[in-house]
């Protein structure tokens, strides 16, 4: 039974519905304004990439021979800034979610479409500040932030940058709100919550987070703001001030970031195993709950990035119990992920090998996290290289890999072509070892005690730097063929079809790219998700 | 099956009347008068020594206050209960940015750790 | 002087029901919970502010107290029955366009105005106060007749910080207010389509809220004048 339409050379989609660079920038389409995530979250991926660069061939030698310190220091917060606050938190919401959540739900468009492009606009204001701050001499104060430094003493762009991420929230709290509201009121009829694919699940707690968390980090960045700009005094120890007051509003909202960062990747996992496995994912149901329960837990652990700080030691003995239960429904996912496998009919495809990597890597990076919850190890891992480890593993090895993933398994619903395969899979084995090289040493060097942000060392750790710095050459290759391939698809990739990989859902019941109304009449849903067996049953119109 | 196009089966939609209800301007005029003499109340409390429970007076009538003007002045009492849900967890949240860094700052001192 | 639509300026009723909604009610639901959505990020960034006062209210309690006296009481209570006041006439807006008094709904939509100006001008009127008896943070501070002055400046800063975030809340309310009465004025807002008044309404309630938590956290630490001997 064919279950989409055949796809027809000149079809109206998405792409060529109309012309011209202001049917782009004026765009409400929400495909559109996801390929406009794209293109501005890759460039920015490109400049915090580059970073990484100049701290992976400062690190290559013990002495302090590329970069002096105070420019070492700028290179390290500008990486961090730009990776997370311009790239992780966006890259897979706006792109990928932004892209397919109405599809998946059988809806025309977002619950509110101008804000959509609106959100997409305020990134490019945040994009603004933060390449002005570039190009005049960056920040030195590590992505963190810490007072009094921060607000008293750096000579660099503090307000500035702290502007643009403040800016950069508002962008993340508009396309969380859009998305909530989104899939709580246009699902299409007889979608009801536990037939929702679980990318839409994940998507919802993530958006819970961006709402909730968000506003406290600008809330944080405003006083720091009014701080240092103003002299209004609110962690400055000479009035009393509270510098650990500023961590805990930081990571109120800094951790649950993190969990922003890794829930969508986690949403793209559940869609990829399950597709190339050709197997409802094992417990549905728990998966579901697990991503609510992450965002709801995430909440209640941020004292962990607090335990040398003065914190009351009653406090980090709580905060560390919860951090490892928060471990817990991290743990559910990986363990479904592996039941849906078994005696799944498994097919090695580019997306895959970047989601068998995810399932990899996240467990290392979770488990060493756990390492760091106990806060008797903490003591001698924090500000230590294990710490870095620890969340590139986390994030890199898993929330980039899920953004891989993701890119990889539904280029052909947005493009409308395949890429090659072949250099896909060298890629993605490129990123693997690249990686695994790249981090493994610095767990190594953190268990034997290199500090994070020095950029000189002793020199009994340069063969473990030597090799990281080795595997980041390598990992950024891996980086660097998809951009080429993808590139070249887009005119020699071989046409896609609507459903190239046998996946379910209602995204694949439209042309490969879609046309701009997403579907020609608005789907009814009669049955569970990833119904494998029965993919006729979905219906698209007549 | 046909495909549908009602918001009736529409699996998601409890609005309902919700938004019809007209809430009559007497009610209005009544929390109104609550809340103004609410506010002269707490003032004049405060100047009343009731030691530390003059901070959990002004609260308390502080909260009283609020939730008349969620409730009635933005219809909450009338709303769907996804509207009332977001409320509470809006408050929720907000009680656990507040009470557990105090907890941090309350505990402090336990430890009996000098200068602490 | 009840006016109804009918008689209303001939604008045309911009089709409402957008595209992508499948009936007016999913898109009136749907703007409502936004608009709630957007109200809880709201509520956690003032959040931010009220742990600060918190943190150092019980750090430094007769600090806090002390520099607390240096606001008017009555002045403050005053205002906040203006703002509460503003509350009412926004609530009742909100009434007449959704039965339809277009006069009546314009009429409210400028009283609410007025009393936030009020408000507004009151607080101006208490900051060059403390302007003048340099009670602004920085480096001409001084809280005079203080205890523990040393840490009354953290008062200050979380009450400029929080009033003024509050007053630029205010002052962006203001403004969509003008476009609001404009847009009243011209006929746009039906018993069938008045979610612009309806969110609005929802923005300055929250605001409401905001300060009948500041004006006690703020006024009325301590007037009993019991600890500061």
């Amino acid at each position: 039974m064919i279950t989409a339409p055949p796809v027809v050379r000149e079809k109206k989609n998405y792409l060529n519905a109309e012309e011209g660079i202001m049917s782009w920038l004026l765009t409400k389409d929400h495909k559109r304004i996801a390929i406009l995530y794209l293109l501005a979250v890759t460039a920015f991926f490109i400049v915090g990439g580059m970073f990484a660069v100049l701290i992976r061939l400062e690190l290559a030698t013990p002495a302090g021979d590329l970069l002096d310190s105070n420019t070492y220091n700028k290179v390290f917060t500008m990486h961090g800034v730009i990776m997370v606050f311009f790239f992780l938190i966006p890259s897979i919401p706006a792109i990928i979610g932004n892209f397919l959540i109405p599809l998946m739900i059988g809806a025309k468009d977002l619950a509110f479409p101008r804000i959509n492009l609106l959100s997409w606009y305020i990134y490019m204001l945040a994009g603004g500040f933060g390449l002005f701050v570039l190009v005049t001499g960056g920040v030195d104060t590590g992505w963190t932030f810490y007072t009094p430094f921060s607000s008293s003493y750096s000579n660099g762009y503090v307000v500035m940058t702290a502007m643009a991420a403040f800016i950069m929230g508002f962008s993340s709290i508009l396309t969380g709100l859009n998305f909530i509201v989104t899939i709580h009121r246009m699902r299409a009829p007889g979608l009801t919550w536990f037939r929702l694919p679980l990318f839409v699940w994940a998507h919802y707690a993530t958006s819970a987070v961006m709402i909730l968390g968000t506003p406290v980090i600008a809330v944080t960045l405003f006083l720091l703001m009014l701080e240092r700009g103003l002299h209004i005094g609110f962690f400055d120890p000479a009035y009393g001030g509270d510098p650990v007051l500023f961590q805990h509003l930081f990571w109120f909202y800094s951790h649950p970031a993190v969990y922003i960062m890794i829930l969508p990747s986690m949403g793209v996992i559940s869609e990829v195993v399950s597709t190339f496995s050709s197997k409802k994912p094992f417990g549905y149901t728990f998966i579901a709950f697990s991503s609510v329960a992450i965002a709801v837990f995430g909440f209640l652990v941020w004292g962990h990035h607090l335990f040398v700080s003065s914190q009351s030691a009653y406090a980090g003995m709580v905060f560390s119990v919860l951090s490892m239960v928060v471990a817990i429904p991290s743990a559910v996912k990986i363990f479904n992920w592996t039941a849906t496998m078994y005696k799944g009919s498994v097919r090695l495809e580019t997306p895959m090998l970047y989601a068998l990597g995810f399932m990899g890597l996240f467990t290392i990076g979770g488990l060493t996290g756990l390492f760091l919850a106990s806060m008797g190890m903490d003591v001698h891992l924090t500000d230590t290289y294990f710490v870095i480890a620890h969340f590139h593993y986390v994030m890199v090895g898993g929330a980039i890999m899920g953004y891989m993933a993701a890119l990889h398994f539904w280029w052909p619903k947005i493009t409308g072509r395949m890429y090659s395969q072949v250099w896909s899979k060298v890629s993605a084995v490129l990123v693997f070892v690249g990686f695994n090289l790249t981090f493994f040493p610095q767990f190594l060097l953190g268990y034997l005690g290199m500090p994070r942000r020095y950029h000189v060392y002793p020199p009994e750790f340069q063969v473990l730097n030597v090799l990281s710095s080795a595997g980041a050459s390598v990992l950024g290759l891996g980086y660097l063929i998809p951009g080429i391939y993808f590139l070249a698809s887009l005119k020699y990739g071989k046409k896609a079809g609507a459903n190239p990989w046998g996946a379910t859902g209602l995204e694949w019941q439209t042309s490969s790219p879609p046309p701009t109304e997403n579907f020609e009449i608005t789907p009814v849903v009669t049955t569970d998700a990833y119904e494998y067996s029965a993919q006729e049953v979905i219906h698209v119109g007549h | 099956m046909a495909s549908a196009h009602g918001a009736n089966q529409h699996g998601a939609n409890h609005a309902a009347h919700s938004e019809n209800h007209i809430v009559p301007k007497r009610v209005y005029f009544f929390i109104f008068a609550t809340l103004i003499a609410l506010t002269w109340v707490t003032a004049l409390v405060s100047r009343i020594d009731l030691g530390r429970w003059n901070i959990f007076v002004a609260l308390a009538i502080a909260i009283l206050k609020a939730s008349l003007v969620i409730l009635f002045f933005m219809h909450v009492k009338y709303s769907t209960r996804l509207t009332k849900f977001i409320v509470v967890c809006g408050f929720f949240w907000l009680s656990l940015l507040l009470f557990i860094t105090m907890a941090d700052l309350w505990t402090r001192s336990w430890m009996g750790v000098p200068g602490r | 002087m009840d006016t109804n639509v009918a008689d209303a300026p001939e604008i045309a009723n911009p089709s409402a029901l957008q595209h992508h909604f499948e009936n007016a009610e999913q898109q009136r639901d749907a703007s409502t919970i936004g608009m709630w959505s957007f109200l809880l990020t709201e509520i956690m960034f003032f959040g931010g502010l009220f742990l600060a006062y918190f943190a150092y209210r019980q750090a430094y309690p007769l600090a806090f107290a002390s520099a607390s006296l240096k606001t008017d009481l009555w002045l403050g209570a005053a205002n906040t029955t203006v703002l509460i006041g503003s509350s009412l006439t926004m609530a009742l807006a909100v009434h007449f366009a959704a039965i339809g008094k277009r006069q009546l709904l314009v009429l409210f939509l400028i009283l609410t105005l007025i009393l936030g100006g009020v408000f507004l001008g009151v607080k101006a009127y208490e900051y060059h106060d403390k302007w003048v008896h340099h009670e602004i943070p920085g480096p001409h501070f001084e809280c005079e007749g203080c205890v523990d002055a040393q840490h009354t400046q953290l008062f200050f800063s979380l009450y400029f910080g929080m009033t003024g975030l509050h007053a630029s809340h205010m002052i962006i309310g203001a403004g969509i207010l003008l476009v609001l009465i404009w847009q009243a004025y011209k006929g746009k807002f039906t018993p069938d389509w008045y979610t612009p008044i309806e969110n609005f309404g929802l923005y300055w309630h929250f605001v409401d809220i905001v300060w009948i938590f500041l004006f006690p956290l703020l006024y009325l630490i301590d007037r009993s004048g019991r600890g500061l001997t």
